[in-house]
């Protein structure tokens, strides 16, 4: 645990966004996680999204279920909205709140065992109902709060830290969603900030489930030769199949990656998502084409990241059941509730 | 971009900004610490060591280490370094028992110095442990120098200037009171193995306009300044002007406020952004109640029957740069006293020029290393050898002076100078635990409380600072930011996890692809927009051959980034210059 808090320091070249919030206004407190801890790279690369998207923290509701990735949501954004929920539970406390209150930003932060084991049921309907949120996994392969046993994550033949190997299968998040009919998949590196930002930004304009994998080593568990989640591994079989930049709303468009080649999708807000393919073939909008690319390169031992698939088109949790447009704390009591009288009027007699 | 080399001293030493800018190099970092602690005996003796007055440095030192401070870039205002310095000075006990001692057997080598002020003093104090012998020749019955003579003693009393000044002529010093050395010749005669000549910048600069000599109610500042310290000088007009404004102009000012004067003006030709005074020196003289009068350029004494009445000034519009002006008007304004205040040559008379001693014009050629002259056992230091600086130059000057004099005497070449070595020892404790108080504190510089106004005339040497409080030294001591506590990295332990440059809270850290440091200053965490500031580069990362990138420019030293380093690749680590000094042996195969 660090010794300070971190310093507020305001120096006069600290920028400003629109709101004149600086970087450090979407941070939270100090960490507690191990020194070096995957997650809290996955951390500051959110709070760097929030402060380029430049989003009110109050308009931020944060999730997350029992895990070292649970903890994560009480290091960004310090004034946001948060709910810490019981293990694997974060999917449908999620869901419900986004029924309720359709206009805040929804970030889940789960981890490979809370989401692909406890929680696999729930992160399922989730996929399903196309719940409007960015839920970022945050998947390291071992379960770390209880001293580093395989999650469902680990592949086989990934040993433990004292050289066991892995026998069971391992579920990968993306091929499930894709699967179950997820409408935004991204995987990413928490050693690499420059992919995982605008994924990130992407997902947070998505309209429907955005489901981001992201390969977050356990430094203390997970980070030696028979791992197949540590740093070292992940950067030499890390295959990039996209590219992309996220440009919100604005008038001038100035792009990050070259313009060649790139496949420009304009998200629910007006903003435009372009995304480069890197092996030429590779096509983000091919649901069938995406799941093979994945299938063989697992086969191969490679880590496919970027932005893998994305349908903008599909309906999400509010349209598919066409609720209404004002979150439910907007409508006065006597419209959600019509009293006993109207309610007398239902069921069986 | 090439690999920084941390095993150059000069590296880690930059950091410290203060240390840096500080001609004589002063640990101001670990004096402030000692400070904090309680140990004031102890941070005297760090100062000592290499400024050896810091009780009189403490009340009038120039500060080139204030402007320089991180705190600055951090918080807008630095560390009231000097401040702090007279803390320690204030509250130390007796350090006799910490001096070198001084060898009883000496080492049959005869030093002269002529002056005896900062410079020559220096000279005594680092060659005096060495067992040479000292002969001081002062033209005064007291010694001091300019510190006595031109520093007014509401700045610097008397005792605090008695007290450092004893220390070392208790050492031994040959002191010859009321001996002007009048000529060089003659001194060398008496064969003396060196010379070091420290008698500083003597001769207040002229200003020959009409009307000039035709009254003696106009004065060169540093002489009426020298006979107000002796006495000679007790009363001034009502009105009085003084030309210039640099810092002895201040000194003038003040010191006519305190001998009878009312109505006190500073007339400077320039705008105020191009004064030579130090800003806090200007402050306080206007605290005082002194006009300073901008844009005014001296023209013509004004005398009628004998009497100084006025003088005529002509009016100056500047352009922006105060490069060109033109005149608007004239104008005259009636006084009593007429101070000049506009500067100070150097002057050797006594020097013969026929000794084959090297002149460039007036002034002798000095080695701005050695100290040496063309006569190779003449050395100057102080304001005699390149003009008027101020007392940490001189102090900085001579103890290079009496290095060479060592070298000299011990038929070592005097350019083989004793290298500048450094200690690093690492700050970690355990787990987040460091044996210096990382923590950033945001408290705002202390201000220095003076003298009531209405008190402060009544007497000449009435003290005007009062020096901080216990409180206000326990505020300021938390704003150091502990720069010698050096980031130490080590590039084959980093596995580029990110830690630090997530928790780092200036954005000071970037791990990047190599490229020209143009190139990698652009693409930062934070953009490094100071040029002044080093970049620190490591060499290739293992996993992928990125480079670790520090900028130094705002790194406030709080050891987050070491804190957060799974493998130690990060230190927080204590820098120490080793800073060489007369006596410390060269040694074998050193850089």
């Amino acid at each position: 645990m660090p010794s300070i808090e971190k310093p507020p320091i305001q120096h006069p070249g600290l920028r400003r966004n629109s709101l004149g919030l600086t970087i450090h206004d979407y941070e939270g407190s100090m960490s507690t996680l191990c020194a070096g801890c995957g997650h809290d790279s996955v951390t500051a690369a959110i709070v760097h999204a929030l402060w380029e998207m430049e989003t009110p923290p109050h308009r931020i509701a944060k999730l997350s279920g029992i895990g070292c990735s649970a903890k994560t949501t009480a290091y960004f954004a310090r004034g946001a909205h948060g709910f810490n929920t019981a293990h694997g539970r974060m999917a449908t406390i999620a869901t419900g709140a986004a029924a309720a209150n359709r206009d805040l930003l929804y970030i889940g932060i789960s981890g490979d065992g809370d989401s692909l084991s406890i929680g696999l049921g729930h992160l399922a309907h989730l996929i399903r109902r196309n719940v409007r949120m960015v839920y970022i996994i945050e998947n390291n392969g071992v379960y770390g709060l209880t001293k580093g046993q395989f999650s469902p994550s680990a592949d086989v033949g990934s040993t433990t830290k004292r050289g066991d190997p892995n026998q069971v299968p391992p579920i990968d998040p993306m091929s499930l969603g894709l699967s179950l009919g997820a409408t935004f998949l991204a995987r990413g590196f928490s050693g690499d900030k420059r992919q995982l930002v605008p994924i990130i930004k992407a997902a947070a304009a998505h309209r429907g489930l955005a489901l981001i994998d992201v390969i977050s080593p356990c430094v203390t568990f997970n980070d030696h030769e028979g791992s197949t989640k540590s740093y070292l591994f992940t950067r030499h079989h890390d295959t990039t199949a996209t590219e992309s930049d996220f440009v919100p709303p604005a008038p001038e468009i100035v792009a990050s990656i070259p313009v060649e080649g790139v496949v420009s999708v304009t998200m629910h807000d007006g903003s435009v998502l372009r995304v480069r393919s890197v092996p030429d073939d590779y096509d983000p909008t091919d649901r069938e084409g995406v799941a093979e690319h994945l299938r063989r390169a697992h086969a191969a031992g490679d880590v496919v990241t970027g932005l893998l698939y994305i349908d903008e088109s599909s309906a999400d949790l509010h349209e598919m059941h066409d609720t209404t447009d004002q979150p439910l704390r907007d409508i006065p009591f006597s419209q959600l509730c019509p009293g006993s009288a109207v309610l007398a009027g239902f069921g069986v007699r | 971009m090439k690999a920084t080399d941390t095993g150059d001293p000069a590296y880690f030493h930059r950091v410290v900004d203060c240390q840096w800018a500080c001609p004589a190099h002063t640990d101001v970092p670990e004096y402030i610490r000692l400070i904090a602690q309680g140990r004031f005996t102890d941070a005297y003796m760090v100062n000592r060591e290499s400024n050896v007055f810091p009780a009189i440095l403490g009340r009038t030192c120039d500060r080139p280490c204030e402007p320089a401070c991180r705190r600055e870039r951090v918080d807008g205002t630095p560390v009231a370094i000097c401040r702090l310095k007279r803390v320690a000075a204030d509250h130390r006990d007796d350090i006799g028992e910490r001096l070198p001692a001084i060898p009883r057997t000496k080492n049959g080598r005869r030093i002269a110095c002529v002056g005896a002020g900062p410079a020559s003093l220096t000279v005594a104090n680092d060659l005096l442990p060495l067992g040479y012998e000292v002969a001081m020749f002062e033209q005064h019955a007291t010694p001091g120098g300019l510190m006595r003579t031109n520093i007014p003693s509401f700045r610097l009393p008397s005792r605090v200037l008695d007290e450092e000044v004893d220390v070392i002529l208790d050492m031994g010093v040959d002191i010859r009171y009321d001996s002007p050395v009048t000529s060089m010749r003659a001194l060398l005669d008496t064969g003396y193995d060196a010379v070091f000549i420290g008698s500083g910048a003597p001769r207040g600069k002229e200003l020959d306009l009409p009307g000039r000599h035709d009254t003696d109610r106009i004065h060169v500042g540093i002489d009426w300044l020298q006979s107000i310290a002796f006495g000679h000088v007790d009363t001034v007009g009502e009105r009085v002007l003084i030309i210039g404004v640099g810092n002895t102009a201040m000194d003038c000012c003040r010191s006519s406020l305190r001998l009878g004067g009312t109505d006190i003006r500073v007339m400077a030709r320039r705008p105020r952004p191009f004064f030579k005074a130090s800003s806090w020196e200007l402050d306080d003289a206007e605290e005082e109640g002194v006009h300073i009068m901008v844009n005014h350029a001296p023209k013509r004494f004004v005398v009628e029957g004998g009497r100084l009445v006025g003088m005529e000034f002509e009016r100056l519009e500047w352009d922006e740069n105060a490069r060109t002006s033109s005149v608007i008007d004239t104008v005259l304004l009636p006084c009593d006293d007429v101070i000049l205040a506009i500067g100070q040559d150097n002057a050797f008379p006594w020097i013969e020029r026929d000794l084959g001693m090297n002149f460039d014009g007036d002034v002798p050629v000095v080695d701005k290393t050695t100290m040496q002259s063309s006569l190779p056992n003449v050395f100057f230091g102080g304001d005699s050898a390149f003009g008027p600086k101020n007392i940490i130059w001189a102090v900085e000057q001579a103890h290079q002076a009496a290095i060479s004099i060592h070298n000299l005497c011990q038929g070592l070449a005097v350019d083989e100078r004793p290298p500048v070595l450094m200690n690093l020892m690492s700050k970690a404790m355990g787990l987040g635990q460091w044996s210096y108080h990382n923590d950033y504190n945001p408290a705002h510089r202390q201000k220095m409380t003076h003298v009531e106004l209405t008190n402060r005339f009544r007497a000449l040497d009435i003290e005007v600072e009062l020096g901080f409080t216990a409180e206000q030294t326990a505020r300021e001591v938390q704003r150091c930011l502990n720069c010698d506590i050096e980031t130490v990295f080590s590039a084959p332990l980093c596995i580029e996890c990110d830690a630090c440059i997530d928790v780092c809270p200036v954005q000071c850290l970037t791990i990047t692809a190599d490229g020209t440091e143009t190139d990698v200053r652009a693409r930062l965490s934070a953009p490094a927009v100071n040029p002044a500031q080093s970049l620190f580069a490591s060499s290739a990362l293992p996993q992928t051959g990125r480079l670790m990138i520090k900028d130094e420019d705002l790194c406030v030293h709080c050891g987050l980034c070491a804190e957060r380093c799974p493998t130690a690749a990060w230190d927080m680590q204590k820098f120490t210059l080793l800073l060489p000094t007369a006596g410390l042996a060269v040694p074998m195969g050193a850089h």
